[in-house]
C-alpha cells in the first residue's frame, strides 16, 4: 500500500520541454494558466488546446500518464460541468424544477472543462519533466530576490527543507513498511474493522516512526555540521541554472501564443 | 612525531539528569600524520564520544584537542577544524542530504564556497576516490549500504580533508559492504595520504592498521601495533570481544591501590605486574 505512493512524477527523457530552463518552465506555467483563463471565444481556446496538446506531444511524456493525473481530478471536473450547465442563456432544452439547462450552459459547461483540462495537463508537463531536485533548485533561485527585503536565510532555509524533504521520503517509506510488518507479527490488524479501530492501529506505527524521524535528523543534524553547513552563509552551488538559446526559442513560442489567445479574442 | 591531532589530558561529561557521567577519562593521544589508526571498544567504551571530539563536534569538558596545532575549542575557527577532519557516521542513510549522488558530495564543498568548477573537479575527484563516479546521477536509497557509505566517504573527501575520523562506519552493512569500505579506507591511506582514525569494535578491521588504540571506560586501556594487541585479544575473543581480561584485572586491582601498570596487556606481563605489586606492598 506505501509503495503505491510516489513523490515527483519525474518521466525520464531527453526531449525539448525536459531540458528547458527549470525556473522558465514554471514561469512559463503561470503565465499559460493565466493566459488560459483570459481565452473567452471558441478560437483562442482551440488555439490553447492545440498549444497544450502540441507540449504534450514534445514532451515524449505517454498520454496515459498525463490521462492518469485527470483521474483525480474527474470528481472536480464533472461537478464543475454541471454547475455550469445552469448558468447559461439561450434556447431552453430541459427545465425542471426552478432550474434550466440551455444550449449556453452546455457551452459554457464544455469551455470549462476544456479549460480545466488544459491546466492539468499543462502542470503535469512541469513535473512529468523536472525532477523534484530541479523545481526545488527553482523555487529558491525565483524566490531569491526577496533577499532584497532582508529573507535570504528563509529562502534558503525553505528550499533546504524542500530537499531534505524529498530525500527522506523514500527513507522513511521503507522505514514504515518495516514497523508495520513489524507490528503486524505481533499480531497488529490493520486492514480489517472499523474506521475508527484502524486509525487506532495506526498509532503503534506513527509512534515509532516519530520517534526515529527525530534520532535521524539529530543524526543529520550532525553530520551537516562536519560537512561546515552553517545555515547557507557563503554557500555556492556546482550546477549553476543557465538560460540557452533553447530556452528564448521556447519563451517566444510561449508568448506568441499568449499574443494569438488575445488577438483571437478581440477579432472574434 | 608530527601530530595531526593531539588529544590532551581529555575528559568529557555527559549530565543525564542529576548524575554527571564521564564518557571520556582524562584522555590523551597524538594521531600521527598520515597513519591508519584504529580505535577498539565495545559499546560504552567512550569511543565515540572521542570520535566526536577529534574533529570539535564535542568540546571536551576539559583538557584541550588541537588539530594542526589549532584548539577545537575555539569558535572562530570551527569550520576550519571540521575542514581538516572529516567525519563519517554509523548509518550512511543519515548522512546523506541530496537525492541526487553527485548533489550529495558536492554539499560539502558548496558550503565552504568554492567555485562552481572546483566543486565539480572535487566531486569528480572524490567519486573517483571511492570507486562510485559510475553511480554519480544514481539515487542513493537505491545503493546497497556499501555503496551509500562510500558516497558518504565521498562526501567527506570533497571538503580535501587531511583526516578522516570514522566512527564505527561499518557497524550497518553486510560483509561485503563492510570489506569494501575497509579497502577503501587503506587505499585513500596509502594513495592520497589521508590520515585514518577507524573507530569500530570489528576486530578484523584492525588487521591492516599501523596502530591499535583499545579503549574501555572512557580510558585507554592499549596502544600498540596490531600484532600485539592481538597476541593478547585473541585469545579473549571467547569473551565476546571484550576487553582483555588482564586488562580488566590489572584495571580493578589499580583502582583498588595496587601500582600497577595497566597497559601490561600479555598474560605473562601482567602476571609479572601482579607480582610486581604484591611484593611492593610487603
Amino acid at each position: 500500500m506505501l509503495k503505491d505512493i510516489t513523490f515527483g512524477q519525474y518521466y525520464e527523457s531527453r526531449s525539448l520541454i525536459h531540458r528547458t530552463d527549470p525556473r522558465l518552465k514554471m514561469v512559463l506555467l503561470i503565465a499559460l494558466i493565466v493566459f488560459i483563463f483570459l481565452a473567452k471565444n471558441t478560437f483562442s481556446m482551440a488555439l490553447a488546446v492545440l498549444f497544450v496538446l502540441s507540449v504534450m506531444a514534445v514532451s515524449k511524456v505517454p498520454v496515459k500518464l498525463y490521462l492518469k493525473n485527470m483521474k483525480a481530478i474527474l470528481p472536480v471536473l464533472i461537478f464543475t460541468g454541471i454547475i455550469n450547465l445552469f448558468y447559461g442563456e439561450g434556447e431552453t432544452l430541459i427545465s425542471f424544477w426552478k432550474l434550466e439547462i440551455t444550449t449556453g450552459g452546455i457551452y459554457r459547461a464544455v469551455f470549462m472543462m476544456v479549460r480545466i483540462t488544459l491546466l492539468i495537463f499543462l502542470s503535469s508537463a512541469l513535473t512529468y519533466t523536472t525532477t523534484p531536485n530541479d523545481l526545488t533548485d527553482a523555487i529558491e533561485s525565483l524566490l531569491s530576490p526577496l533577499r532584497f527585503v532582508g529573507l535570504k536565510s528563509a529562502v534558503h532555509t525553505l528550499a533546504m527543507m524542500m530537499t531534505i524533504a524529498l530525500r527522506f521520503i523514500p527513507t522513511l517509506i521503507e522505514e514504515a513498511e518495516k514497523i508495520m510488518n513489524a507490528q503486524k507479527a505481533r499480531g497488529a490488524d490493520l486492514e480489517n474493522g472499523s474506521l475508527r479501530e484502524r486509525v487506532k492501529a495506526l498509532i503503534p506505527i506513527l509512534i515509532p516512526l516519530l520517534i526515529s524521524s527525530v534520532r535521524r535528523a539529530y543524526e543529520l543534524a550532525e553530520a551537516m555540521e562536519c560537512r561546515c553547513y552553517n545555515g547557507g552563509e557563503g554557500r555556492t552551488r556546482m550546477k549553476q541554472m543557465h538560460i540557452r538559446p533553447r530556452d528564448f526559442a521556447v519563451l517566444a513560442v510561449c508568448a506568441a501564443v499568449c499574443g494569438g489567445i488575445i488577438t483571437l479574442n478581440i477579432l472574434f | 612525531m608530527d601530530s595531526i591531532i593531539s588529544v590532551r589530558n581529555v575528559t568529557y561529561e555527559y549530565k543525564e539528569e542529576e548524575t554527571v557521567y564521564a564518557a571520556v577519562k582524562d584522555l590523551s593521544l597524538e594521531i600521527e600524520r598520515g597513519s591508519f589508526t584504529v580505535i577498539l571498544g565495545h559499546n560504552g567504551s567512550g569511543k565515540s564520544t572521542l570520535a566526536k571530539m577529534l574533529n570539535g563536534l564535542n568540546k571536551p569538558t576539559s583538557g584541550d584537542v588541537l588539530v594542526d596545532g589549532i584548539n577545537t575549542k575555539e569558535e572562530s575557527t570551527e569550520v576550519e577544524v571540521k575542514r581538516k577532519v572529516g567525519m563519517v557516521f554509523q548509518n550512511p542513510d543519515n548522512q546523506i542530504i541530496a537525492s541526487i549522488v553527485e548533489e550529495d558530495v558536492a554539499f560539502g564543498p558548496e558550503n565552504l564556497g568554492l567555485d562552481p568548477a572546483e566543486i565539480r573537479r572535487r566531486v569528480d575527484d572524490a567519486l573517483k576516490a571511492v570507486d562510485m563516479y559510475d553511480f554519480r546521477e544514481s539515487t542513493p536509497h537505491r545503493l546497497s549500504g556499501g555503496q551509500k557509505q562510500r558516497i558518504a566517504i565521498a562526501g567527506i573527501m570533497a571538503m580535501e580533508p587531511e583526516c578522516l575520523v570514522l566512527d564505527e562506519p561499518t557497524a550497518m552493512l553486510d560483509p561485503k559492504g563492510r570489506a569494501e569500505i575497509i579497502s577503501t579506507l587503506h587505499r585513500l591511506n596509502s594513495e592520497k595520504g589521508i590520515t585514518v582514525v577507524l573507530i569500530t569494535h570489528y576486530m578484523e578491521e584492525a588487521e591492516n592498521a599501523d596502530r591499535v588504540i583499545v579503549m574501555n571506560d572512557g580510558k585507554i586501556i592499549a596502544d600498540d601495533v596490531p600484532k600485539v594487541i592481538f597476541s593478547d585479544v585473541k585469545t579473549l575473543k571467547s569473551v565476546g570481544l571484550d576487553v582483555p581480561q588482564t586488562a580488566e584485572l590489572l584495571y580493578r586491582l589499580k583502582e583498588n591501590g595496587f601500582s600497577v601498570d595497566t597497559h601490561a596487556l600479555s598474560v605473562k606481563e601482567a602476571a609479572a605486574e601482579i607480582i610486581k605489586a604484591l611484593r611492593s606492598e610487603e
